[in-house]
C-alpha cells in the first residue's frame, strides 16, 4: 500500500513537473525540486541502508550534507556509477537510479544483520583486536568484511565525464548563503569588494528561506520573505558572483580554498554529454567570511538509530521546503526550543504532532505556549529510555529525569509513533575554520565550540560563530563586517527583529536509561556504529587522548567525519574522565568537508595529459620505424626496434651485435646539456667534478663524475671545452634538471664571486650517436671535408663543421666502447641529419638501437649508469673508479666526505662484475647476493644492479654491488632464487676490450 | 599553499618554489682541515624548529634565484624575505 505524504504546496517544489526515478529497482515519482531523500520520504520510505558494523536498519536522518545513514550508490554497473552519495544531497532527475549499498543481499533482508545479535562480541577496537591475528587470516576476513559491509562499489569502467580546474581570485569570499552569508555578501559587494558567494545547496537562503512563522520577523515581514527580497537584490550586484551547488572542500593557509562546483549532477544523464561535470575551484581570497551555519545535534539514548528517527530540524525542512510529512504520528524529543519551531511548522501544514518530550522542567517560551494552545501533550522533564520497531520506529518509552539528570525515576510511559524528531541543540559548523588553522574556545553556557583566534584574514559570522538566534545574527553580522572590512557604508540600517526563541537548554550528553549501560545501544557515530558504551570502554582500557579514542572506537572516522556525534563523544569523554570540555580539545577536521570525486581532483590531467611528456626532434622517425618506447623521466625514449616478429630479447641481441660488428645509431638527444661560459668556467668545473679540468685543451672532451657533499655519486657525463671560457656539459637524461639546479645553487650561494653563466640547452640540440667499427667511414661520407684521422680527430676530442648550411658539433666520445661520433645539431635539423646518417649508413648495415641495447653495450664495457648501478650510497671509490678522483685538487664538492670513517671502510658495498657458472643463465636485476645459505639468518652481501646476455661475448654478464667486493675477485657467491640457487664468480666489472683497442681500431 | 614574496619577482604561489633547507649554513672554506665531527656538523646537522625558522628557497619555476625566507613553521606565516648575502632581520 503506497502512501502519499506530500502535504502542501511548497514554493520550492514544482508539482507540475513530475519526475520518475528508481530506488533499489522499484519505480517511484517525485517532483522537480526534490532531493532523493525528500522524494523517498514522500513515498513513505525511511529504510535506506544498513549500518556498517551491526547492519542495523537505518533511515534518512538529516536533510543536508551531514547525513550519516542515507548513503547510496547511483547508477550501479554503469560508467556513471558513484558510491557513497548522500541521498539528502542528490537532486532527482528523470532516469535517476539509486540503490542502498551497505547491505547484502538486500536492504530488507541483510545477512550481516546477524552482527546485531552478536554485538556483545563486537566491542570497541573489535577490528584491531580480532582481525589482526593471525595475520595470514586477513585475506579471509577482508573478503567477509567487504562483501557484507561494503561501502559502495567503485566504477569499473572509465569515467565518461569531463572535469576542470579553475583559479579564482577575489577580494572577499563568503562561504555559505544562509541569512548571515547573504547579509555579509551584500555588505562586501556594496562597498566595492569583488565578492564571491558560494553555497553547497542548489538554492540560496539556508534555513531562513523556508521560515514563514509569525514568531520570527524582520522589519515586520516573515524572515523568509525578507530574505527572499534580499536575495533578489544581491543577484543584481555586478561585482558579486554567486555560485550554488558549490561546496568548499578545503580551507588552507593564506586563504587558499578548494571548492567543488557541481554543474551536471542534477541533470538527466543524456543531457550531461560534452558538459563539464565538476569544476575544482582553486580560490585565493584576500578576505574570507565563513558563514557555514550550524548543524543540529542528535540526542544520545538507547536505540536512537531506528528508521523514522530524524533530526527535528530535518523534519521541519522536509515539511516547509519540500512539502513532505516524514510521518503521520510524529513525536518530537528535545532539550531546547528548536523542536517547538518544528512543531509549529507541522501544525501549520496539518501534520499530526502526537507529543513533545522535553528534557527541561520549566521553560518560559512563547513557542511552547503556542504548541500547548494546540493541545499537544508536552512531557517536561522527561527523556526517552527506549524505542521499538525494527525497520521503522513504532513506539517509544519515556521516563522522568531525576533532578541532576543522571537517572530516570517513576514509571515508564509508552507512546506510539511512526516518526521521531530529535533535537539536542546546535553545533556551530566550525570545520572549515579549524581546517584553516583556527583555534576554538568552549562556551560553557550552551556547550559549544566557537572560533577564537583567526590564523588568516578571515572572520566567522552567524551560527558558525555561535550566534544561534535570529536577533543575535542581525545585530552582530553587520557589526562584525564593518570592522572586518574597515568600511563606512553599513548598507543596513538597524533591523526590527522579532525572535521568539528562548535560549535555554538542558544539556545531557548521554541520557540515562533504566537499563545498565552495557545493555544499551546509544549511538554516537551512526555511520561507524560507535556507541556510548564503546567510548566508555575505550576510556576504561586506558585511552585518554581524544585522538586515540577516536581511532580506537572509529568515532568520527566515517565519510561524514562525525558531523553529528563528535560533540557527544567529547561530552561523554569529558564526563567520564572528569576533564573539562575546553581542555580536551577536539579532533582535527580534515579536508574534504564532504567527499570529492577523483575526477574533480585530477581535472583534465588524464590519459595523455596525465603528465607532460617530452619527445626528441627525431621522435617521429622512431614511431615510423616501429620503435617501442620507454619512459625516462618525462622523456619518451626509443627502447628497441623490433623487426618482424622479434621480441625484445631478440631485437636487443641483433642491435647489440650490429653495433659492434658494423655500425649502430642512437638518438641521444635526451642527454642533459648545459652551456657553461665565463672567465671562471674552468675553476668552476674543477670544483664540481672530482677530476682536474684546468689543463683540458680547447677542443678536447673529458668524462667527469659529480658528487654530493656527502661523497656519493650524483651524476656523470662528458664535458667538452669549446673555447677558452666556454664548455658544453652533458648530464644523464634523468639528472639534467637537478644538476642544473645544483650548479646554480653553488654559484649563487657559495661561490657568487665566480664569473660563470649557465644555460640549459638540452632542448636546443639534437644528438645523434653513430658507433661501431664502420662509424668512421659513415661520418667521413657525410662530412667529406673533415679530417677524421686519429691524429687530427682522436678519441675524446671535438670538431666544428657543417653539412650544407647546418652547423654541427661532433664529439668523438664513446659510451659503448666502440669508436663513436656524437653529432650535435640545432634541434630542428635533427631528423634530417639522422635520415642522412641512415641513408649513408645503409651500405654498412647501420642499425638503429634503443636504450636497452645502449645499456647492454655499456655493461659489456663495465660503464656504470648512475641511478641503476649506483644509489645514493656509492662513492666513486666504491665503484672502483679511484682514477677519476684527483689526489692533487685541494677541494671539490664531496671531497672531504671521501675519507670520513664511514666512507673508508673496506667492507662497503663495492661494484663488481658477476659471471654465472652457467653462461646461459641470466640473473634477475635486484636479486640478492649471499655467500652462505646455511647460516640463519642468511647474510645479504649485496644485489645485482645490471644483467644481460651479451651476444658479443656469448655469455651472461652482470654488475652488482657486494660488501667488500673489491677484494673478492675470483670468489664464488650465490644468488638464491625462489626454486634454485645460482652460482656466480666475482670478476672485474669490465668484460670486453679491457685494453680499449676498439676505440681506435 | 602559501604565497612567497620573491625578492626579484614579487608575490607568487608556493608551487613555483622549491624549499632548500636551513639558511646560513656556510660551506667551510677549508674542508680538509676539519675533523670528521666538524665536517659531519656541517654536512648533517640541521635544525627542525617549531616556530620561527630561517630557510633557503629557490624560485625554481620563475627567476631561478635563491633567497632566504623567515617562516614560522607552526603556522606558515612568512615574517621576511631577503636576498642571499644580505643580513638576516632580527
Ligand atoms: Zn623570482
Amino acid at each position: 500500500m503506497k502512501k502519499n505524504l506530500r502535504v502542501k504546496r511548497s514554493k520550492h517544489i514544482d508539482e507540475t513537473y513530475k519526475i520518475s526515478f528508481k530506488f533499489n529497482g522499484k519505480l517511484y515519482y517525485g517532483f522537480k525540486g526534490d532531493t532523493l531523500a525528500s522524494a523517498l520520504l514522500a513515498n513513505d520510505i525511511h529504510l535506506v541502508g544498513r549500518s556498517f558494523k551491526y547492519h542495523r536498519p537505518r533511515g534518512i536522518m538529516t536533510a543536508g550534507s551531514e547525513e550519516p545513514n542515507a548513503i547510496v550508490q547511483l547508477h550501479n554497473n554503469s560508467p556513471w556509477t558513484e558510491p557513497n552519495v548522500r541521498a539528502t544531497e542528490v537532486e532527482i532527475y528523470e532516469g535517476l537510479e539509486a540503490s542502498s549499498q551497505n547491505c547484502w543481499p538486500s536492504v530488507n533482508f541483510d545477512i550481516g544483520g546477524i552482527n546485531n545479535f552478536l554485538s556483545p562480541l563486537l566491542p570497541a577496537g573489535f577490528y584491531y583486536k580480532t582481525f589482526m591475528w593471525p595475520a595470514s587470516f586477513w585475506e579471509k576476513y577482508e573478503y567477509f568484511i567487504r562483501k557484507s559491509a561494503g561501502l559502495g562499489k567503485s566504477p569499473t569502467k572509465p569515467d565518461p565525464d569531463i572535469y576542470e580546474h579553475r583559479y579564482i581570485h577575489c577580494d572577499v569570499l563568503v562561504i555559505g548563503a544562509g541569512i548571515s552569508g547573504i547579509i555579509s555578501a551584500k555588505i562586501a559587494a556594496k562597498n566595492g569588494f569583488k565578492t564571491l558567494l558560494i553555497d553547497e545547496k542548489p538554492y540560496l537562503g539556508g534555513s531562513t528561506i523556508y521560515q514563514n512563522s509569525e514568531y520570527f520577523k524582520i522589519n515586520n515581514q516573515n524572515s523568509g520573505s525578507w530574505l527572499e527580497k534580499e536575495i533578489n537584490e544581491i543577484k543584481k550586484i555586478e561585482n558579486l558572483e554567486i555560485k550554488t551547488r558549490t561546496s568548499v572542500a578545503a580551507y588552507h593557509g593564506y586563504n587558499y580554498l578548494l571548492a567543488k562546483e557541481n554543474l551536471t549532477d542534477h541533470l538527466p544523464i543524456e543531457r550531461r554529454k560534452n558538459k563539464t561535470r565538476h569544476k575544482l575551484l582553486k580560490i585565493r581570497a584576500k578576505k574570507v567570511v565563513t558563514a557555514t551555519g550550524s548543524i543540529e545535534r542528535p540526542l544520545i539514548f538507547d536505540n536512537n538509530d531506528r528508521p523514522g528517527i530524524l533530526l527535528s530540524s530535518a523534519i521541519k525542512k522536509y515539511a516547509d521546503l519540500f512539502g513532505v510529512a516524514c510521518g503521520e504520528k510524529n513525536i518530537l524529543f528535545t532539550n531546547n526550543d528548536s523542536a517547538y519551531e518544528t512543531a509549529i511548522s507541522l501544525i501549520q501544514k496539518g501534520i499530526n504532532v502526537e507529543a513533545i518530550v522535553d528534557n527541561r522542567e520549566k521553560v518560559d517560551s512563547k513557542l511552547i505556549y503556542e504548541v500547548e494552545k494546540n493541545n499537544i501533550k508536552i512531557f517536561k522533564g522527561h527523556t526517552i529510555v527506549n524505542t521499538y520497531g525494527y525497520k521503522r520506529i513504532n513506539k517509544i518509552s519515556i521516563m522522568q529525569l531525576s533532578k541532576d539528570g543522571q537517572n530516570v525515576i517513576g514509571s515508564k510511559i509508552d507512546l506510539s509513533c511512526d516518526c521521531l524528531g530529535i533535537s539536542g541543540g546546535w553545533t556551530p559548523a566550525v570545520h572549515l575554520f579549524t581546517q584553516s588553522g583556527g583555534k576554538l574556545k568552549f562556551r560553557d553556557e550552551d556547550q559549544v565550540f566557537i572560533p577564537n583566534a583567526y590564523p588568516s584574514d578571515q572572520i566567522s559570522v552567524g551560527a558558525c560563530n555561535g550566534d544561534l538566534t535570529l536577533d543575535s545574527i542581525l545585530v552582530n553580522v553587520p557589526k562584525s563586517l564593518k570592522d572586518f572590512l574597515n568600511i563606512k557604508n553599513n548598507v543596513y540600517e538597524s533591523f526590527e527583529v522579532l525572535s521568539s526563541y528562548n535560549n535555554s537548554k538542558r544539556n545531557i550528553w548521554l541520557l540515562p536509561s533504566d537499563k545498565i549501560l552495557g545493555k544499551t545501544k546509544s549511538f554516537v557515530d551512526y555511520q561507524n556504529d560507535a556507541t556510548a558504551k564503546d567510548i566508555k570502554l575505550a576510556l576504561r582500557e586506558g585511552f585518554k587522548s581524544i585522538e586515540h579514542v577516536k581511532r580506537y572506537t572509529t568515532t568520527g572516522m566515517g565519510t561524514d567525519q562525525g558531523k553529528l556525534g563528535n560533540m557527544h563523544a567529547l561530552g561523554i569523554i569529558s564526563e567520564t574522565s572528569e576533564a573539562k570540555m575546553g581542555e580536551l580539545g577536539t579532533t582535527t577536521f580534515r579536508p574534504p568537508y564532504t567527499p570529492l570525486t577523483f575526477g574533480t581532483i585530477v581535472g583534465r590531467n588524464v590519459g595523455e595529459y596525465f603528465d607532460v611528456y617530452r619527445k626528441t626532434p627525431i621522435h617521429e622517425w622512431h614511431v615510423k620505424n616501429n620503435a617501442k618506447f620507454e619512459n625516462v623521466g618525462q622523456w619518451k625514449r626509443a627502447w628497441y626496434y623490433p623487426r618482424d616478429n622479434e621480441d625484445m630479447f631478440q631485437a636487443v641481441q641483433r642491435e647489440s651485435k650490429a653495433a659492434r660488428e658494423s655500425a649502430g645509431i642512437l638518438d641521444a638527444s635526451t642527454l642533459g646539456k648545459i652551456d657553461i661560459q665565463g672567465t671562471d668556467a674552468s675553476e668552476f668545473l674543477n670544483r664540481v667534478y672530482t677530476n682536474a679540468w684546468s689543463k683540458l685543451q680547447i677542443g678536447k672532451c673529458r668524462y667527469g663524475v659529480m658528487l654530493n657533499e656527502d661523497g656519493m655519486v650524483y651524476d656523470d657525463g662528458v664535458t667538452t671545452r669549446l673555447s677558452e671560457n666556454h664548455y658544453l656539459m652533458t648530464t644523464t637524461t634523468g639528472g639534467a634538471a637537478n644538476v642544473l639546479g645544483k650548479l646554480e645553487d653553488y654559484l649563487q650561494t657559495e661561490w657568487p664571486e665566480l664569473d660563470v653563466y649557465l644555460s640549459s640547452v638540452t632542448d636546443h640540440f639534437a644528438t645523434i650517436s653513430v658507433c661501431g667499427p664502420n662509424s668512421k667511414k659513415i661520418i667521413s661520407e657525410i662530412f667529406p671535408n673533415l679530417d677524421l684521422s686519429d691524429k687530427n680527430f682522436p678519441h675524446m676530442s671535438f670538431k666544428k663543421t657543417k653539412i650544407g648550411k647546418i652547423h654541427c658539433r661532433i664529439m668523438r666520445i664513446s659510451f659503448t666502447g666502440e669508436q663513436s661520433y656524437e653529432i650535435n645539431v640545432q634541434a630542428n635539423f635533427g631528423k634530417s641529419v639522422w635520415e642522412k646518417c641512415m641513408e649513408v649508413g645503409k651500405n654498412y648495415n647501420i642499425t638503429p638501437y634503443g636504450t636497452e641495447t645502449m645499456h647492454l653495450l655499456r655493461a659489456e664495457k663495465g660503464f656504470i649508469i648512475v641511478g641503476q648501478d649506483t644509489d645514493a650510497t656509492m662513492t666513486p671509490i666504491d665503484l672502483q673508479m679511484d682514477w677519476i678522483v684527483s689526489k692533487k685538487k685541494y677541494d671539490f664538492i664531496g671531497k672531504r666526505s671521501l675519507y670520513r670513517s664511514d666512507t673508508i671502510r673496506e667492507d662497503r658495498k663495492q661494484l663488481v662484475g658477476l659471471l654465472t657458472d652457467n653462461p646461459n643463465e641470466i640473473l634477475e636485476e635486484g636479486s640478492q647476493i649471499v655467500s652462505d645459505i646455511n647460516k640463519s639468518p642468511i647474510e645479504m652481501l649485496g644485489h645485482v644492479t645490471s644483467s644481460y646476455f651479451s651476444p658479443n661475448l656469448k655469455k651472461s654478464i652482470a654488475l652488482g654491488v657486494v660488501r667488500g667486493g673489491k677484494n673478492m675477485l675470483g670468489q664464488k657467491l650465490i644468488i638464491p632464487m625462489e626454486n634454485k640457487k645460482i652460482n656466480v664468480t666475482v670478476t672485474d666489472p669490465v668484460f670486453l676490450d679491457k685494453e680499449n683497442k676498439r676505440l681506435n681500431a | 599553499m602559501f604565497l612567497i614574496n620573491c625578492p626579484f619577482c614579487g608575490e607568487r604561489e608556493q608551487s613555483e618554489f622549491k624549499a632548500g633547507g636551513e639558511a646560513h649554513i656556510v660551506r667551510p672554506k677549508q674542508p680538509t682541515e676539519l675533523s670528521d665531527d666538524e665536517w659531519a656538523e656541517y654536512l648533517f646537522m640541521r635544525k627542525n624548529i617549531k616556530g620561527v625558522q630561517f630557510e633557503r628557497w629557490n624560485h625554481v619555476h620563475g627567476c631561478r634565484k635563491w633567497f632566504n625566507v623567515v617562516r614560522d613553521t607552526s603556522n606558515d606565516q612568512i615574517k621576511a624575505v631577503y636576498k642571499m648575502g644580505e643580513k638576516p632581520p632580527n
